[in-house]
């Protein structure tokens, strides 16, 4: 038993309001600088719709990921022969036109455009070459277009879908969407790291932040290709890659990251999970089906003295484990079972997980007359917007029992406390619900409580980065005993 | 003196400029150690250039370097007129890759406005330099034929007498040809431009990549040491925050 900690996230996408806030508090502390202005470590997409960059999720075109390969895994697109073969150009590597050319406008042609008959305009010009162009798209352009041509058809998930069922669900009456926020999900078993060739890419041992050491980085660009999620972006003018960096020296001070400090919704959440190093190749390596239960199966019991012992054993702190047990994670993910991981069938176990969207209410129209009665408050799950086969396709590998599972505990949540606050439901129907999912109402209320009520420190359980002792990461502080101060750039010592 | 200064004052010049300049750079500017790529900005073209120019100068660069270090080895394969053909026009085929490849990559540095904005003074260089040493190379391959053989009566002596530091320029001076002449000092000045140029990109190609492991885990308390699942029980536990 390897036992090591891992900073993860849950978003809750049913408090999801889509405002892009995240993303611009991203885009302010980390990617406003030349080359870094088309990225977005935090974007937000709707969903269905082909996200960003253009239809990332499909590994036909991008090769990212991992694919099983007998008892183990290897690499879609990239890896020590690939990688080494493709190095002279990256067959599969997204260009710029595929995230969106980046751009501002002329503001100073307001002030100081000549009199004349026409007003002034600020033309947009490209960030790139300083050139006007026309606008062609952005990194939301798809922003609330959850039923249009353009984009939601497009979107990939829709292909474990029959043609029927498309349409259906691209009816007027059901047209739906919701949103996706989406950073870099620092995996346990990230497909970056695995394919950068000169090693820049790294798993931090203490809190499992994903990394691109920027001094190694040689511009291989395998990273951008294999990371399905395509979180890491390629900065033009460094020559070097980037990714989202969790706002590590927030977290080492105890703040939050800022797209969850910043969240609108309060969708967010972010706390410790214990896991155990040695079970991830098994993890990786099994069918589809199994791929959820087994990436949960990773993550232990902070509460299991045994796990606690391992964990002292292995080097964990006290003060970890103590945020291990508060973790919000821990409960949405492990105790509750109401958040599952985007596309698992990636096999890099991605350590941020979405509860997802309950949409129930659903119209008919019947004789022209529009009509969303429903026999019960809420209609059953099994009648939601968006069909259970998409929603599997995003969150559980296709397997439409888990989001079955999910929805119906996130209902029973809600029956409950319909019954508690307003009081006008069938006492029998609320409780055939609960037991449906073995659930008792305090779970109810805990959840409840969380989801709703949770105050900052209940939603953000950061774990001491104990900066007291920080200077012993960089260096041996016995060896350094007589540079006090400010320090000296070289010894103190005797010269020649 | 012109040969003395061409031939053995601007080899250990640019010797010299490269290993201090290369050192330099990668210990203290560490951060420009990059092959800078572009093709985020235009692939399409980019792969048309590229792969060829590259693979072609793969084989050469080996090429050479075999002929420099096994001479007798090389002497013994082109025994036989057959595999000398063979060999000879294996070695122009790579060349005119290399070439064609370079072209296009020209091409696309003037045509496409996006790679343009990244493109420095010194890529104009390197542009200048790679053409000066592929065209040259192919006109002494073309102009006295049979290089994999004359090369060990005429360059293996001079390189050789360089790198000994006991330099003779007899064999070399005494050729009569231009190209051969242009080549060898164009491939001396490639070398010393390696520190200040893109070039420096294929000092650190990552073979090292293949007996790495995939995962690495880098612990802030143990910098030093980069623990793998498999190995966690080696050597000491580290501490964790």
């Amino acid at each position: 038993m390897d036992i090591r900690s891992q900073v993860s996230m849950v978003f809750h996408l049913d408090k999801c309001i889509g405002c892009h806030t995240c993303s611009i508090a991203c885009k302010n502390i980390w990617t406003d600088r030349k080359g870094a202005e088309y990225m977005w470590w935090n974007n937000v997409e709707t969903k269905p719709g082909t996200g960003y960059p253009t239809k990332w999720e499909n590994q036909d075109i991008y090769k990212g990921g991992w694919e099983k390969n007998g008892d183990s895994v290897s690499l879609k697109g990239a890896g020590k022969f690939r990688g080494l073969k493709n190095i002279f150009h990256n067959p599969h590597m997204p260009v710029l036109d595929d995230y969106y050319e980046p751009w501002t406008y002329k503001y100073q042609d307001l002030f100081t455009a000549p009199e004349g008959d026409d007003q002034p305009t600020a033309r947009p010009v490209s960030l790139v070459t300083g050139e006007h162009m026309d606008v062609q798209s952005g990194p939301n352009w798809d922003d609330d277009l959850g039923g249009s041509p353009d984009y939601a058809r497009q979107d990939v998930n829709l292909q474990s879908l029959s043609e029927a069922e498309q349409e259906a669900m691209f009816q007027l009456e059901r047209m739906t969407f919701s949103y996706l926020p989406r950073i870099c999900n620092h995996c346990l078993n990230p497909a970056c790291v695995a394919s950068c060739p000169s090693g820049a890419l790294y798993k931090r041992g203490e809190d499992g932040i994903v990394l691109i050491n920027q001094e190694r980085c040689r511009a291989w660009r395998m990273c951008v290709t294999a990371c399905p999620y395509k979180k890491s972006y390629y900065n033009w003018h460094t020559g070097k890659s980037e990714k989202c960096v969790l706002c590590y020296p927030r977290l080492e001070s105890g703040q939050a990251p800022a797209c969850f400090h910043s969240c609108v919704g309060r969708i967010r959440y972010l706390g410790v999970l214990l896991y155990d190093a040695d079970k991830i190749k098994d993890a990786v390596s099994v069918p589809d089906d199994q791929l959820v239960d087994a990436q949960l199966d990773i993550y232990l019991d902070p509460f299991d003295p045994e796990v606690i012992k391992q964990a002292r054993l292995n080097g964990i702190a006290d003060s970890t484990i103590d945020a291990a047990q508060k973790s919000p994670v821990y409960k949405f993910v492990k105790e509750w079972r109401l958040a599952l991981p985007l596309h698992p069938e990636f096999r890099t176990l991605p350590n941020l997980f979405y509860v997802p969207a309950l949409l129930p209410t659903m119209a008919t129209v019947a004789n022209g007359v529009y009509d969303s009665t429903s026999k019960s408050l809420w209609n059953g799950v099994e009648s939601n917007r968006l069909p259970m086969k998409y929603l599997a396709s995003l969150f559980s590998a296709g397997s439409t029992g888990k989001i079955v599972e999910v929805m119906k505990r996130l209902m029973a949540v809600r029956l409950h406390r319909r019954g508690v606050t307003v009081g006008d439901l069938n006492v029998a129907e609320i409780s055939s619900a609960m037991s449906e999912v073995q659930m008792d109402a305090e779970t109810a209320d805990a959840i409840f409580r969380l989801t709703s009520l949770a105050t900052f420190d209940e939603r953000f359980v950061i774990p001491p980065a104990h900066r007291e002792e920080s200077i012993e990461m960089l260096e041996n502080t016995a060896d350094v005993k007589g540079n006090t101060g400010f320090g000296f750039k070289e010894k103190p010592a005797r010269g020649l | 003196m012109t040969n003395f200064l061409l031939f053995i004052v601007l080899p250990y010049a640019c010797l010299a400029v490269f290993l201090i300049g290369s050192i330099y750079r990668y210990k203290s500017r560490g951060f420009t150690v990059s092959s800078i790529s572009s093709q985020f900005l235009e692939g399409r073209k980019l792969f048309w250039g590229s792969q060829p120019f590259h693979w072609g100068l793969f084989v050469l660069f080996f090429g050479h370097l075999i002929a420099f270090l096994f001479p007798r080895a090389v002497l013994a394969w082109n025994g036989q007129p057959v595999r000398l053909l063979i060999l000879e026009i294996v070695a122009f085929a790579f060349g005119v890759c290399a070439l064609l490849g370079l072209v296009l990559l020209v091409n696309r540095r003037l045509t496409s406005r996006r790679v343009q904005v990244v493109t420095s003074k010194m890529d104009v260089l390197v542009f200048v330099i790679l053409l000066t040493q592929i065209i040259s190379g192919l006109l002494v391959a073309y102009h006295s034929r049979w290089g994999s053989s004359w090369f060990a009566a005429f360059l293996t002596p001079y390189l050789r007498s360089i790198f000994v530091f006991d330099p003779q320029m007899d064999a070399i001076a005494s050729v009569n040809s231009l190209s051969l002449k242009v080549h060898v000092i164009s491939a001396f000045t490639l070398i010393g431009v390696i520190p200040f140029t893109r070039f420096i990109h294929f000092l650190v190609y990552p073979v090292d990549y293949l007996w790495r492991s995939y995962q690495q885990v880098i612990w802030n308390w143990n910098r030093k040491s980069i623990r793998t699942s498999r190995a966690h029980s080696e050597g000491h536990k580290s501490k964790n925050n």
